[in-house]
C-alpha cells in the first residue's frame, strides 16, 4: 500500500494535511482497510478544542469501536456531515470524501511523511 | 513447519484459496480462517439477496457408530435422537451435570447406527472429551473426532438451490429443510445438508479435505454470475444475530442452562434414560428463569456490543447485551440481550450505556429478521 505524498500521518494511522494554519484530517486507507466496513462515526463538534493523540471522537466498524485520535492540536471549524450520513465514505475515499473535520492548527507534532508512513504500516502488528 | 508447542493458528484445507481471493485473515478459535474478502457489508447482503460461499471448516465433526447409538446419545445429550429418522437433522445441546451448556449442536442421522455431531470450533476438544468419557461402559460405541477427515463448505443465500443445482447429481429440491443426503456436487462425493446459520435457505457440504479446494472454486465459478461471493466470519456473525441465532461464549455459556437461554425445548426429560445433567435440568426447568433472552431495537446508528449494561429508563441494571450490531439488512442497531424477567416482554423501554451514553432501546421479538417465504420447503 502506498500513501499520498503531500499528507502527514500520524501513528494511529490519521492523516492531517496542511494549507497555511489549517488542517483537514482524516483516517488512513490503512487503518480504513484494518477496521473494515465502517458504519458509525462520532466527530468532535465545531469549536471545539482538540489535542494531539488525544481521542476526540469514534469510528465504529460492524465488529470494533475506535477511537478518533486527533492527529494535531487546534479548534475545529468544520465537520464533513456527509460522512456522518454515510460512514461508508471512509472505505472508498478516506483521502477525499471521506475526510472527517477542519481545525484551526495549534500545536502540530512531528508527524510522519508518506514514506515513513508505510515503513511504520510495515513494521506494525 | 512450527514447533510443537507453537500457537501458529491452523490451515483448513482452503486456507491457501482464501489467501489467493485476498481475504482479510483472523485468528478464530485457534484457525486462520478469512474475516472478511473485500466488505463484509457486501458480503452480507449477498447472503440475504443472492448468495454466499463460507468455509466453515474450523467446525468439530464428531462421529457416533454402534448399534445402541442413538440410546447413548439420550444420555451424552439432552434431547431424544431414537425417533430421527436416518438422514434427518437436529438442533440439540450437551450439558454438564449442573446442566450448564457445554456446547450447542447439530446432530445428523446417518444410518440407524452412525450419527454425525457437529459441534462449534471452540468446543471442538471439550465435546469430544464429554462424548468419549460418557462413552465409558457403552461396549459397542464408538466416539471418533473425525474433525480432520471432514472440510466443510457452506452455500446460503436465496439462490443456493439454484446454483447448487446446476452441479448436483440429482436436484437437491427435495432435500427438507433439516436433513442430509450423500451427493455429488460438481463430481465430488458430498455429504450435503440442508442446514445453515444465517437466516437464509442453504447448504452445509460435508467433503473431502482433497477435494474442498477444487469444490470451492467450482461451485464460486459457477455461481459468480448469479452473485454468489465468498462470504467470512464477519458477515457470518451478522447475518446469524438478524437471524436472531444464539452464538456460543456470547448467547450461551457454562453458566447458563438451555432453559435460560430461551431454548428450552431442545431439552427432553422424560426419556427412558436421563441424560447427563437431567436431574439439575429438571430442578432448574421448574425454577422462574431469572433472566431472559430477548431481542433490543436502538434508537440511532450506535451498536450495542457484548458486555454493555441495559437499564430501566430510572436507571436500573437489569440486564447485560450479548451481541449486537447495525443491522446491515434492517439499518438500525439490534442487539441480543439477557434482562430481569420483569423487564423482557415486547415493547419495554429500556437504555443501554453505550460507553456512558445512555441510548434508548426497546425489546422487539427475535428474530429481527425472517427471510420472505420464497416457497421453500
Amino acid at each position: 500500500m502506498t500513501y499520498p505524498s503531500h499528507l502527514q500521518y500520524s501513528q494511529d494511522h490519521e492523516w492531517l494535511s496542511t494549507e497555511d494554519s489549517h488542517g483537514t484530517v482524516g483516517i488512513t486507507s490503512f487503518a480504513a482497510a484494518s477496521l473494515g466496513d465502517i458504519v458509525y462515526v462520532d466527530l468532535p463538534a465545531v469549536g471545539s478544542i482538540v489535542t494531539a493523540g488525544s481521542p476526540c471522537g469514534e469510528i465504529e466498524s460492524t465488529k470494533s469501536v475506535s477511537d478518533l485520535v486527533s492527529p494535531a492540536s487546534g479548534e475545529v471549524t468544520d465537520i464533513n456531515d456527509t460522512v456522518v450520513s454515510d460512514p461508508a465514505l471512509i472505505n472508498s475515499s478516506p483521502y477525499k470524501d471521506g475526510w472527517l473535520f477542519q481545525l484551526r492548527l495549534g500545536d502540530a507534532p512531528d508527524l510522519m511523511d508518506a514514506d515513513q508512513y508505510e515503513l511504520f504500516t510495515n513494521g506494525a502488528p | 513447519m512450527p514447533p510443537a508447542d507453537s500457537q501458529e493458528p491452523r490451515r483448513t484445507a482452503l486456507a491457501g484459496v482464501h489467501q489467493s481471493l485476498g481475504a482479510h485473515m483472523t485468528d478464530f478459535a485457534g484457525w486462520y480462517m478469512p474475516l472478511r474478502y473485500d466488505s463484509e457489508l457486501a458480503e452480507h447482503h449477498a447472503v440475504r439477496t443472492m448468495a454466499g460461499l463460507f468455509d466453515l471448516s474450523h467446525m468439530g465433526e464428531i462421529e457416533i457408530v454402534g448399534t445402541r447409538a442413538a440410546e447413548y446419545l439420550d444420555y451424552a445429550l439432552v434431547g431424544s435422537y431414537g425417533a430421527m429418522a436416518p438422514l434427518a437433522a437436529k438442533y440439540t445441546m450437551i450439558c454438564r451435570d449442573d446442566g450448564g451448556i457445554l456446547d450447542d449442536l447439530i446432530v445428523y442421522r446417518l444410518r440407524a447406527d452412525h450419527f454425525l455431531v457437529v459441534a462449534n470450533a471452540s468446543n471442538r476438544e471439550t465435546v469430544f472429551t464429554a462424548l468419549r468419557q460418557r462413552s465409558a461402559g457403552w461396549d459397542d460405541i464408538s466416539v471418533l473426532d473425525n474433525s480432520d477427515l471432514w472440510s466443510l463448505i457452506a452455500v446460503q443465500g436465496p439462490l443456493a438451490l439454484a446454483i447448487l443445482n446446476e452441479m448436483a447429481d440429482s436436484p437437491l429440491d427435495s432435500l427438507k429443510y433439516y436433513s442430509i443426503a450423500q451427493r455429488s456436487i460438481a463430481g465430488f462425493p458430498v455429504l450435503t445438508a440442508r442446514t445453515g446459520y444465517t437466516g437464509e435457505d442453504g447448504f452445509e457440504l460435508f467433503c473431502s479435505p482433497a477435494d474442498a479446494a477444487q469444490l470451492w472454486t467450482t461451485i464460486l465459478e459457477k455461481g459468480k454470475p448469479d452473485g454468489l461471493v465468498p462470504a467470512g466470519l464477519a458477515c457470518r456473525d451478522s447475518l446469524r444475530l438478524e437471524a436472531g441465532m444464539p452464538l456460543y461464549g456470547n448467547e450461551l455459556s457454562l453458566d447458563l442452562t438451555p432453559f435460560e437461554s430461551g431454548l428450552g425445548r431442545v431439552v427432553v426429560l422424560d426419556k427412558s434414560r436421563d441424560s447427563v445433567g437431567a436431574d439439575a435440568l429438571r430442578e432448574r426447568s421448574q425454577d422462574d428463569v431469572a433472566r431472559v433472552r430477548v431481542g433490543l431495537e436502538l434508537e440511532g446508528k450506535r451498536a450495542a456490543r457484548c458486555g454493555y449494561a441495559v437499564l430501566t429508563p430510572s436507571g436500573r441494571n437489569v440486564g447485560r447485551v450479548t451481541s449486537g450490531a447495525l443491522s446491515p439488512t434492517l439499518g438500525v442497531a439490534v442487539a441480543m440481550a439477557y434482562v430481569d424477567h420483569e423487564s423482557a416482554s415486547v415493547g419495554t423501554p429500556l437504555l443501554v450505556d453505550v460507553r456512558g451514553v445512555l441510548l434508548p432501546a426497546r425489546i422487539v421479538p427475535l428474530p429481527f429478521y425472517k427471510r420472505p417465504n420464497r416457497g421453500v420447503s
